[in-house]
C-alpha cells in the first residue's frame, strides 16, 4: 500500500462523512493509503480577495508547512484534498505566496515555530490524483460497472475558478465526465455543471439557494439525469437539502438524489457497505436510484 | 572628409515635441558646436515653409551636412532628403534625429530630462553624419508584370485594374475557384445586392482577360528577388484531373460515393471527393480531394505497404466511367511554376474564429453556428436554398438569437479589436431571416451597434422599423441546450435586468482573424504581420497599402478586417500603386547597402549564412565575400556577424555607430 | 432620477479606496454586461454587476453602500473568468463589503443563525468570513 498525504477538512469529519469514507475506501482499492495530515487546521473555506488580506492565507500556509514536513516522512509531495473548498484554498494560498514572496515574509511575522515554506507541496484535488493515476488503469478495478446510470457531473465553482486553480478547462471541463465513464456510468451533457449553487448564502439567505437548487436540479432532470455527482460538501448540502425549499415553492419540482463522485467510485469498486456510503447523511436518499448496483 | 558646415533644424511638431522638449534651449546648445553653422527651430519642418527654410539655409550657409531633429525617419526622411537635393546637397548628407518617438513622447512627464536627451540624440546624429559618404541611388530594371495573391474580391479587383492598364497579371488562389468569402455571402449590406449577381461578372472577366494568367488551387511556394524583379515559385496542387479536358459538366460528382464537409459551405453541407467548388466556379473545373477519394486512399496505402495491390481489380473509379471528356487520370499532377514579376499585391483575406472556441455560448452544439456559416444557410445558392434550416434536424428555426462581439473586443478570450463588419452583417442576417421566415423572431444581443458607412445607420433603423428585429443591449453570458431549444442567458443593461429566453438557433458573430497560413506566406515575402496575422502597413494613416518591402503591396482584409466597399477601394488603390511603380523605365534603389573590404575579408562565409536575402556569395577564386547589390536590402545582419568588420553597410559603419553610442552614453 | 457629477470620479476617495482594496482598475470596464448575464445571482440583485461599475466610474459610491448586490454576490468568479478586460469583479464586490465590514459592521449575526445542527462547517465559516468583520 502506497502512502499519500490527505487533507480532509472540517466538513468531512462531520456532515460529510460519506465523502471522507468513500474517498479513503476508493483510494485504498487503488493501492493508496490516504494519510491524514497531522495537526491540520481549517482552510477558512473562502479565500480573501482584498489586496491587504493575510488572515485568509495564514492557516493555509501553516497547513502547507506541515505538509512540507510530513512529505519527508511519506516520501511524496502531493497533498490531496477532496473537498472543493479545501482544495481551492490550499491551492490559492500556495500560488499566492509563490507569486508574492513578500506576503510570505509578512505571514512569517504571525508564526513562530514553523519552518520556511519552500513551495514544493503539490496541492491536488482527488480528481487530479486519479487522472494522474490513470483513468484507463482505474477501469481494471471496476467490479460493478454503473451501466445505465445517468449521471450529471457537477463541478460547481471552486474546482474551476479562479482560472489559476482550475483543474480543467474553466468553461468546458471533462475530467469528472471521463472518470464517470470509466466507472461505466452514462454521462449526460449537463450545461450547468460549472454554475454556482448559492454557496454560503445557505446560512442566511436559503431562499436564494432554494431557487438555485430548483434551477440546477430541474435542468439536470431536463437533460435526463438520474443523479448529480459532485465533490463539494457545500454544493452537496445545498443541492440535496435545499430541495425541500425548491419543492415547497415549486410544487411541480421533482427531487433528485445528489451523490459524491467518490460514492459512485466505491459502488463501482464493489465497496457498498453502509460504513462507506453513509446514505443516512442524504436528505434525498439515492438508495432507490442506485439499487441495481448496490 | 570632416564637415565644418552643418545645419541643424529642430522641429516643434506643433506641441508634440515643443510641448515637452525646450526646443529653443536645444537650438542654443547645438548652436555652440564648432562644426554647426546654423541651429534653428520651426513649428512644422515637414511643411512647405519648413522645407524652404532648409533649402535656403543650405544655399545661404553653403552647408555640407544637415540634421533634421523631428519624428521617426520612416515618416519624413525622404521629404528632408528631397528638400536637400533640391538645394544641391547630396541627400545622403541628411540625417534624421528622432526626438519625437524616442524622446518627447515617452518622456512627456520629464521635460528637463527630455530636453537633455534631445540634445544628446542630435549630437550623436551629427557625429554619424560627419562620416556619411555622398551616395547616388542604384538603378534597377523593372519587369512589367504583377502578381496578385488571393482571388477574393480584393484580388479580383486588383488583378482586373492592373490587367486593364496593360500589365500582365498573375492571379493565384489556393481554392479551386476564385470568389473568396464574398462569393459565399447571402446578400451584401446595405444594398442587399447578391454577390452571385455582382461578383460573377468580375470573376468571368478575370477568366477571359487576355492579360490575366489565373492559377487556382495553387499556392505560393517561394519568393525571391526585389522590387521590380521578383522571382516567384507557384505550386499548382494536384487535382488528379486534366483541366484542359475537363468541361465542368459535373457528372463525376453525381456518381462519386465518398463525402466530405464542404469548405465552400463552411461545413453546412457535404460535397463529394471529386467536386467542382460551386456551380459558378471560375474556372469551372473538378478536383479530387486525395484524402477522401477511395481510389487515391487505396493507392496510398499500397504505396505505404499497408495493403497489397490487387491486380485486375478496379478500385471505385466510378467518376472515370461517366467522364466523357476522359479528363480524370488520378495522376499526381502537382507542379511548380516559376514566374517573374515586378510587383506583388497580397490580398489573402480573413476568416472567423470557429464556434467551438466558445463552449459557454454553446459553440459545440450543431445549431449554434458562426455568422459565415449562417450566410450559407441564407444564401439562395446555399444548401437550404435561402430558407434557413437547423443543421441538427432540418427544421426551420422560428426564433433566432444573433450574438454580437463573440471573441471581438475581448482581449482575455479572443482579440482586443472590434471586428468591424459583424454589426452590419448581423443586422443584414436578421433582416434576411425575417424576410425568409416571416413568422420568425430575430433577437440581436449587442454591446454597441457600429454602423459607420454610407447607408449603414439607415439600414439598421430599417431592420427595426420594417423587419421587426429586436435589439437587446448586453453581451450574452451563456447558451445551453434544454430539450429541443437553446436557452440564452443574457442581460439588458439599459433596464438593468437579466434576460432568459429559449430559441431554436443561435448565430455567433465570432471574431475575424487573418486567413490561415498568412504567417508562413508573410515570411516568404519577408513582410511583417501582427499577433493575429494582419499584415502591417508602412503607415496606418498615410501609407496603408504599402509594406516595408518595396514592390509588395497589400489590399483588402489581409491588412485588417473591412467591408466590401473599403476592400474594393483598397484593391484599386494597391493596383494603382503597383502601376505607378511598374510604369517607370527604371527603379531607384537605396544605395545604403553592404560593402566588402576584400583586403580584410577572410571569406569565412558567416555573412552568407545569415543574409536573409541570399545576396552574398563567396568568390571561390579570391576567397572573399561578394555582395549582389540588386538583392541586398542593407539590413546589416552580415555586418553584425562579421568577425573582422570586413563587411559593413554604407553610412552605418562601425566607427559611426560606436561614436553615436559614446555620445548618447556620454562616455568621455 | 438625476445625479450631478461634482468631481472627477478618479479623485473620489471612496472609489480610490475600492480600487486599492480590490487591486482592480474599475475604469477599464466598458459596460458589455457579460458579468451580469453570466452571474447566477443577478436575478436576486438590486443593482447589476455592470451597473456597479458604471456607478463607480461616475464616482457615485453611496448607492453601493446601501445596495444588496455586494451581499448577494457569492464569489463564484464566473464574472471574473468571463470579463473581457480581465477585471476581478469578485474582488471589487469584496472591497465594497470590506469598506463596511472594516467599520465593525456585522451583516450576519452568528448568534441568530438557524439550523446549526445540520449546516456543514464550511457553510458557516465561509458565511461569517464574508459577512462579519
Amino acid at each position: 500500500m502506497k502512502k499519500i498525504m490527505f487533507y480532509p477538512g472540517c466538513t468531512l469529519k462531520g456532515v460529510a462523512k460519506n465523502l471522507e469514507d468513500s474517498t479513503i475506501e476508493s483510494a485504498r482499492v487503488l493501492g493508496y493509503e490516504l494519510m491524514e495530515l497531522p495537526n491540520w487546521t481549517c482552510c477558512g473555506a473562502v479565500y480573501g480577495l482584498a489586496q491587504d488580506s493575510v488572515k485568509f492565507t495564514i492557516a493555509n500556509v501553516r497547513n502547507l508547512i506541515r505538509a512540507q514536513e510530513y512529505s519527508k516522512e511519506i516520501g511524496d509531495n502531493r497533498l490531496i484534498a477532496v473537498c472543493s473548498m479545501c482544495y481551492n484554498n490550499l491551492k490559492r494560498a500556495h500560488i499566492d505566496v509563490m507569486k508574492n514572496r513578500d506576503k510570505l515574509k509578512t505571514l512569517k511575522l504571525f508564526m513562530d515555530e514553523e519552518s520556511e515554506y519552500e513551495g514544493h507541496i503539490n496541492v491536488q484535488h482527488y480528481l487530479q490524483f486519479l487522472k494522474e493515476f490513470g483513468f484507463e488503469k482505474i477501469k481494471n478495478y471496476v467490479k460493478k460497472p454503473l451501466k445505465g446510470l445517468k449521471v450529471a457531473p457537477y463541478y460547481g465553482c471552486l474546482l474551476l475558478r479562479p482560472r489559476e486553480v482550475a483543474i480543467d478547462d474553466v468553461e468546458d471541463p471533462h475530467i469528472l465526465e471521463n472518470l464517470l465513464r470509466v466507472l461505466g456510468a452514462e454521462v449526460v451533457d449537463y450545461p450547468l455543471k460549472n454554475e454556482c449553487c448559492g454557496s454560503y448564502h445557505t446560512v442566511d439567505k436559503k431562499e436564494i439557494v432554494g431557487e438555485r437548487t430548483y434551477k440546477l436540479v430541474s435542468v439536470a432532470h431536463d437533460v435526463g439525469a438520474d443523479v448529480i455527482a459532485t465533490s463539494c460538501p457545500l454544493c452537496f448540502f445545498n443541492l440535496d437539502r435545499r430541495q425541500e425549499i425548491a419543492k415547497a415553492k415549486h410544487p411541480r419540482f421533482e427531487n433528485m438524489p445528489i451523490v459524491y463522485f467518490t460514492q459512485l467510485m466505491a459502488i463501482a469498486f464493489g465497496k457498498n457497505s453502509d460504513d462507506v456510503l453513509h446514505f443516512d447523511r442524504h436528505y434525498i436518499s439515492p438508495k432507490e436510484v442506485l439499487a441495481p448496483w448496490l | 572628409m570632416v564637415m565644418k558646415r552643418i545645419g541643424v533644424f529642430i522641429c516643434h511638431c506643433g506641441r508634440n515635441i515643443a510641448g515637452t522638449v525646450d526646443v529653443k534651449k536645444v537650438a542654443e546648445e547645438i548652436g555652440k558646436r564648432e562644426d554647426v553653422a546654423i541651429a534653428t527651430t520651426y513649428v512644422f519642418m515637414c511643411s512647405e515653409p519648413g522645407q524652404k527654410l532648409i533649402e535656403d539655409s543650405i544655399k545661404k550657409y553653403d552647408l555640407d551636412g544637415v540634421v533634421v531633429a523631428n519624428c521617426s525617419p520612416t515618416l519624413h526622411e525622404r521629404t528632408m532628403r528631397n528638400a536637400a537635393a533640391r538645394a544641391g546637397l547630396n541627400p545622403y548628407r541628411v540625417e534624421i534625429a528622432n526626438i519625437r518617438e524616442q524622446c518627447s513622447w515617452p518622456h512627456e512627464n520629464e521635460p528637463e530630462k527630455a530636453t537633455d536627451k534631445a540634445i544628446r540624440i542630435i549630437n550623436a546624429t551629427i557625429e554619424k553624419l560627419k562620416a556619411n559618404a555622398s551616395l547616388e541611388p542604384i538603378e534597377v530594371p523593372v519587369i512589367r508584370r504583377a502578381l496578385v495573391i488571393g482571388g477574393g474580391v480584393a484580388g479580383i479587383q486588383a488583378a482586373l485594374d492592373l490587367a486593364d492598364s496593360g500589365i500582365e497579371t498573375i492571379l493565384v488562389e489556393r481554392e479551386p475557384s476564385i470568389g473568396g468569402n464574398m462569393f459565399r455571402l447571402s446578400e451584401t449590406f446595405p444594398t442587399l445586392d447578391c454577390p452571385q449577381c455582382i461578383l460573377t461578372p468580375k470573376m468571368n472577366d478575370v477568366a477571359n482577360h487576355p492579360n490575366i494568367k489565373l492559377y487556382t488551387y495553387s499556392e505560393i511556394e517561394d519568393v525571391s528577388g526585389y522590387m521590380g524583379n521578383f522571382k516567384v515559385k507557384i505550386k499548382k496542387k494536384a487535382t488528379y484531373v486534366d483541366w484542359d479536358k475537363c468541361t465542368g459538366c459535373g457528372e463525376c460528382m453525381k456518381v462519386c460515393p465518398a463525402y466530405a464537409l464542404s469548405e465552400y459551405d463552411f461545413g453546412m453541407a457535404k460535397r463529394k471527393a471529386i467536386y467542382i467548388q460551386n456551380e459558378q466556379a471560375v474556372p469551372l473545373k473538378a478536383v479530387i480531394d486525395e484524402n477522401k477519394c477511395i481510389k487515391l486512399q487505396f493507392d496510398k496505402k499500397v504505396r505505404e505497404g499497408k495493403i497489397k495491390p490487387k491486380k485486375h481489380v478496379r478500385i471505385c473509379e466510378k467518376c472515370v466511367d461517366v467522364c466523357d471528356a476522359q479528363a480524370i487520370h488520378f495522376k499526381n499532377n502537382e507542379e511548380i511554376i516559376e514566374e517573374e514579376v515586378g510587383a506583388i499585391i497580397v490580398a489573402t483575406g480573413f476568416e472567423v474564429m470557429p464556434a467551438e472556441k466558445f463552449p459557454e455560448l454553446g459553440g459545440h452544439y450543431p445549431d449554434v453556428v458562426t455568422a459565415l456559416q449562417f450566410e450559407r444557410l441564407l444564401a439562395p445558392s446555399g444548401p437550404t436554398n435561402g430558407i434557413p434550416r437547423r443543421p441538427s434536424d432540418g427544421k426551420i428555426p422560428k426564433r433566432i438569437a444573433f450574438i454580437h462581439c463573440v471573441g471581438s473586443r475581448d482581449p482575455e478570450h479572443g482579440v482586443p479589436y472590434c471586428s468591424r463588419i459583424c454589426c452590419m452583417y448581423l443586422i443584414k442576417q436578421a433582416t434576411l431571416y425575417r424576410h425568409a421566415v416571416p413568422d420568425g423572431e430575430a433577437y440581436a444581443f449587442y454591446i454597441d451597434i457600429r454602423s459607420n458607412g454610407k447607408g449603414y445607420e439607415e439600414f439598421y433603423e430599417r431592420s427595426k422599423e420594417e423587419y421587426g428585429v429586436v435589439y437587446i443591449r448586453g453581451k450574452v453570458g451563456k447558451v445551453y441546450k434544454v430539450g429541443d431549444k437553446y436557452r440564452v442567458q443574457a442581460v439588458d443593461t439599459l433596464t438593468g435586468r437579466v434576460i432568459e429566453m429559449d430559441v431554436d438557433m443561435v448565430v455567433l458573430a465570432t471574431a475575424a482573424v487573418a486567413s490561415k497560413g498568412i504567417k508562413e506566406l508573410a515570411k516568404k515575402l519577408r513582410i511583417p504581420y501582427d499577433e493575429w496575422g494582419w499584415l502591417k502597413e508602412v503607415h496606418l494613416k498615410l501609407r496603408p497599402l504599402e509594406t516595408p518591402v518595396a514592390g509588395i503591396f497589400i489590399a483588402g482584409t489581409a491588412q485588417f478586417i473591412k467591408d466590401i466597399t473599403d476592400t474594393v477601394s483598397e484593391a484599386s488603390g494597391a493596383a494603382a500603386k503597383a502601376m505607378a511603380m511598374l510604369s517607370k523605365p527604371k527603379l531607384e534603389k537605396e544605395p545604403l547597402l553592404a560593402k566588402v573590404d576584400p583586403e580584410i575579408c577572410a571569406g569565412c562565409g558567416r555573412c552568407k549564412e545569415v543574409c536573409p536575402y541570399g545576396a552574398i556569395d563567396i568568390d571561390p577564386r579570391r576567397h572573399v565575400a561578394v555582395v549582389n547589390e540588386a538583392l541586398c536590402e542593407g539590413c546589416g545582419a552580415c555586418s553584425a556577424n562579421c568577425p573582422t568588420t570586413a563587411i559593413q553597410v554604407v553610412n552605418f559603419k562601425k566607427p559611426q555607430i560606436i561614436n553615436m553610442v559614446d555620445v548618447l552614453a556620454e562616455v568621455f | 432620477m438625476k445625479y450631478t457629477i461634482k468631481e472627477d470620479p478618479h479623485k473620489n476617495e471612496d472609489v480610490q479606496e475600492i480600487m486599492a482594496i480590490s487591486g482592480q482598475n474599475i475604469f477599464s470596464c466598458f459596460q458589455c454586461g457579460r458579468c451580469s448575464s453570466s452571474c447566477p445571482m443577478a436575478e436576486f440583485m438590486d443593482i447589476l454587476p455592470n451597473q456597479v461599475f458604471m456607478l463607480l466610474q461616475e464616482g457615485n459610491v453611496e448607492p453601493l453602500m446601501t445596495a444588496k448586490t455586494p451581499w448577494i454576490c457569492a464569489a463564484c468568479f464566473t464574472c471574473t473568468v468571463r470579463c473581457p478586460v480581465g477585471l476581478d469583479l469578485a474582488a471589487v464586490m469584496e472591497a465594497i463589503r470590506e469598506k463596511q465590514l472594516r467599520k465593525n459592521y456585522d451583516y450576519v449575526d452568528p448568534y441568530k443563525v438557524e439550523e446549526r445542527d445540520i449546516l456543514p462547517p464550511i457553510a458557516m465559516v465561509s458565511n461569517f468570513r464574508k459577512f462579519t468583520p
